[in-house]
């Protein structure tokens, strides 16, 4: 099963190596992964995707929790939580025709589009991994140039808040 | 109004202020201001041994017999990745050590300079954590929690990187008496409720079983464990690692468990319908095929490790603690039960027991004309009373030495448990030597194991170390020699040593004293007039029985209870 991962970090060198080490060393798979400090600069904040049974999930948190530089982590499968995630795409777009279904479809995903020239368009979308997975099969491959997504982030719904 | 100190010196009052007697260590170019410092003062003992793996595992040995933290230098680049070895076997068996690190100086980090190796990212994975001390003003708080993180919680080895500009620089001297990590905090209470749990489950077993581990040993909890142990009457084995745990020589103890555990212990363990594992972490050396382990039990697992806990195999009452400590609280409970202990002769269960131990799986040959490795560590025992600190090599030997020496104090078997290093013994044994300068240290090894850290008989002269090297020597590296007759149709590839060196010429060679010894009857001598020659280090050669296996014999993957036995043995074999 996918779970969704927030592990607040010491901001120190090496830190991000570490949790990154651990799923190496140990056989578990990252699908995404995004890190930046937060409103507490000695404090970094790391999202990562991962996927197993219940048992390799307990581990990976267990696991984690046991290097110093994590300060504190929760699993938001275990409530209600809001997950984004950010996409910038690259289209094809050249032609009246084309460049007019293209900015419906943005319409539509709620997109918008951030940059213009006369062959491209650069596509800003933010939402849940499956609705940036619905864009890119809409806009299809062959007119997609380059696709750069951030990475899940996750936050738990209501005032319970994972803090240092 | 603290004063201002170089690094180097930094470095060197911060381990006087931390308690530290002895460094082992290697001098280079990293770590020359730091060796300058040391030169100038007389309260660390530092210990220059030949091979920096040496360093590490005489600072493990030293460490497993005391309790106290081992401590390392070394040098940069080929410094640190020689230690590397020697740190991943304390790693995997919860060592303390603190290892420092020389590295190259900040300004050519990074730019493959000479004897530079990342050691952050090298050692992090076999590291409980690591530290690269960026300013001279980070030193002593950065030695300060490394002693902390390496010695609290379960231990484990902590490096500490320190480039060459670091111990140049100047920066005011203080020492913290204590430091507070906010993102590591162990626990060491175990929870109240679950204790309570745990104690009726226990107290409702019918064929209870307590299997201990290294966990028992380095919380110094051998005494809790005892009463423990004794309060209920239950049957208890050991993990190779947790050997003097419990004392050998009780009734109630029935052996070591495992791939070469005893046969009464595995098929006790088999059958139990309550398991109580305690500072053990169900090894797969332990469990074998997990789909077969412990089927009929409900188990209880105590351990200051979660993740220790359920990883292997689910427990139903885990306990996340110090084992000491959930120790102490359950003897309460049992206490207040007013439980008598289970009567050996006429429980049931214990009566079961009494017929697997009927089968005398460790019996051998005694009549043989060749020396049986078994009848050497038998010998070694009774002349030594059990009373000697014991290190291992990996192989063969370290199962023999396991299975017939009876440890009744903890810390007294020092052996490479996880990682199952060969070359530790020699080390490790220095370290242990050091430690207790008057107690009899012997390293059991094999002619395999020995060489691969020989170098540091040169260290054992210079400090006057009279180790005793039992080589129970076969020719073979045993254990392969052992797989390969079993799983792979006598093929012995590569198991044979050739071209062996004269140990006795060797031992000389360094200074010592070698003694070759080939007959049975000579090997209780032998024993005798080198423990009488009390000052000097005496390698005895033994040339043992090259057919000899370890029994019992589960093999890997299977369940504990399809043990191959003795050849003798299984003609025992009731049933």
């Amino acid at each position: 099963m996918r779970h969704t991962i927030s592990i607040l970090l010491e901001n120190a060198a090496g830190a991000l190596s570490r949790v990154a080490g651990l799923f190496s060393a140990r056989a578990y798979n990252i699908e995404s992964l995004s890190v930046a400090p937060t409103e507490d600069p000695t404090v970094s904040r790391l999202t990562l995707v991962t996927r197993g049974s219940a048992e390799v999930i307990e581990q990976i948190t267990k696991q984690l929790n046991k290097l110093v530089d994590v300060i504190r982590l929760i699993d938001l499968n275990e409530g209600s939580a809001i997950e984004r995630e950010l996409m910038l795409i690259k289209v094809r777009a050249i032609g009246g025709e084309q460049r007019e279904e293209i900015t419906r479809l943005a319409g539509i995903y709620g997109a918008r589009i951030v940059d213009v020239t006369e062959s491209s368009f650069i596509i800003e979308l933010t939402g849940d991994s499956t609705k940036l997975d619905a864009f890119i099969e809409i806009i299809g491959a062959k007119r997609i140039l380059e696709v750069v997504r951030s990475g899940v982030l996750g936050i738990l719904r209501g005032t319970k808040a994972l803090r240092a | 109004m603290s004063e201002k100190l170089r690094g180097a010196d930094i470095f060197v009052r911060a381990l006087i202020d931390e308690g530290v007697e002895i460094l082992f260590g290697y001098p280079g170019g990293a770590v020359l201001h730091i060796y300058d410092a040391l030169y100038a003062q007389d309260k660390i003992k530092h210990i220059l041994v030949r091979h920096e793996q040496g360093a590490t595992h005489a600072a493990d040995g030293y460490a497993r017999a005391t309790g106290k933290p081992g401590v390392v230098l070394v040098t940069s680049g080929p410094g640190a990745t020689n230690a590397v070895t020697g740190i991943a076997t304390a790693f995997m068996d919860s060592i303390p050590l603190v290892v420092f690190t020389g590295q190259v100086p900040t300004h050519l980090i990074g730019n493959d300079a000479f004897q530079e190796v990342d050691c952050i990212g090298i050692t992090r994975p076999c590291v409980k954590h690591n530290f690269l001390v960026e300013r001279v003003e980070d030193l002593a708080l950065t030695i300060k929690k490394a002693f902390y993180v390496a010695t609290s919680g379960r231990p484990g080895p902590v490096v500490v990187d320190i480039p060459k500009d670091v111990t140049a620089n100047v920066a005011e001297y203080h020492y913290p008496t204590s430091v507070d990590i906010r993102s590591y905090k162990p626990t060491t209470k175990g929870h109240p409720g679950q204790i309570k749990k745990a104690a009726q489950l226990i107290l409702s077993a019918e064929k209870p079983m307590l299997y201990t581990g290294g966990g028992v040993v380095i919380d110094n909890a051998a005494a809790e464990l005892t009463q423990f142990g004794r309060l209920l009457g239950y049957p208890v084995t050991n993990t190779l690692m947790g050997l003097g745990g419990y004392p050998a020589t009780d009734p109630q103890f029935i052996g070591m468990l495992g791939m070469h555990g005893t046969y009464e212990a595995n098929m006790a363990m088999h059958h139990c319908d309550v398991l109580v594992a305690i500072g053990a972490r169900f090894d797969d050396r332990v469990t074998g095929d997990l789909a077969q382990f412990c089927p009929y039990a409900k188990i209880v697992h105590i351990d200051i490790d979660p993740s220790s806990i359920s990883k292997n195999v689910r427990v139903d009452v885990p306990i996340v603690g110090g084992v000491a400590n959930v120790l102490g609280e359950l003897n309460k409970l049992i206490k207040e039960s007013g439980r008598e202990p289970a009567n050996r002769e006429t429980n049931p269960w214990w009566r079961q027991i009494r017929e697997w131990q009927k089968l005398e799986c460790l019996a051998f040959d005694r009549s043989s004309k060749l020396i049986k490795p078994q009848a050497v560590v038998e010998s070694l025992y009774k002349i030594t009373g059990g009373d000697a600190y014991i290190t291992s090599d990996v192989g063969q030997h370290q199962m023999w030495a396991a299975q017939y020496y009876k440890f009744d104090q903890p810390r007294r078997w020092i052996n490479s448990g996880g990682l199952g290093t060969m070359g530790f013994g020699l080390p490790a044994a220095m370290g242990v030597q050091l430690a207790f300068p008057n107690e009899r240290v012997v390293c059991i090894t094999g002619e395999a194991s020995f060489v691969m850290c020989v170098q540091e008989l040169s260290t054992c002269l210079q400090y006057d170390l009279p180790l005793k090297i039992v080589s129970l020597n076969n020719r073979y590296m045993g254990m392969v020699r052992q797989w390969q007759e079993f799983f792979y149709e006598r093929r012995y590839s590569h198991s044979y040593m050739d071209a062996l060196p004269d140990f006795v010429k060797l031992a000389e060679a360094f200074g010592h004293v070698g003694m070759r010894v080939e007959n049975p009857s000579d090997v209780e001598g032998a024993l005798h007039e080198a423990f009488a020659l009390k000052s000097r280090l005496v390698l005895m050669d033994f040339i043992t029985d090259q057919s000899e296996n370890v029994y019992p014999m589960i093999a890997a993957g299977k369940g504990q209870h399809e043990m191959h036995l003795a050849p003798s043995a299984s003609d025992r074999e009731l049933a």
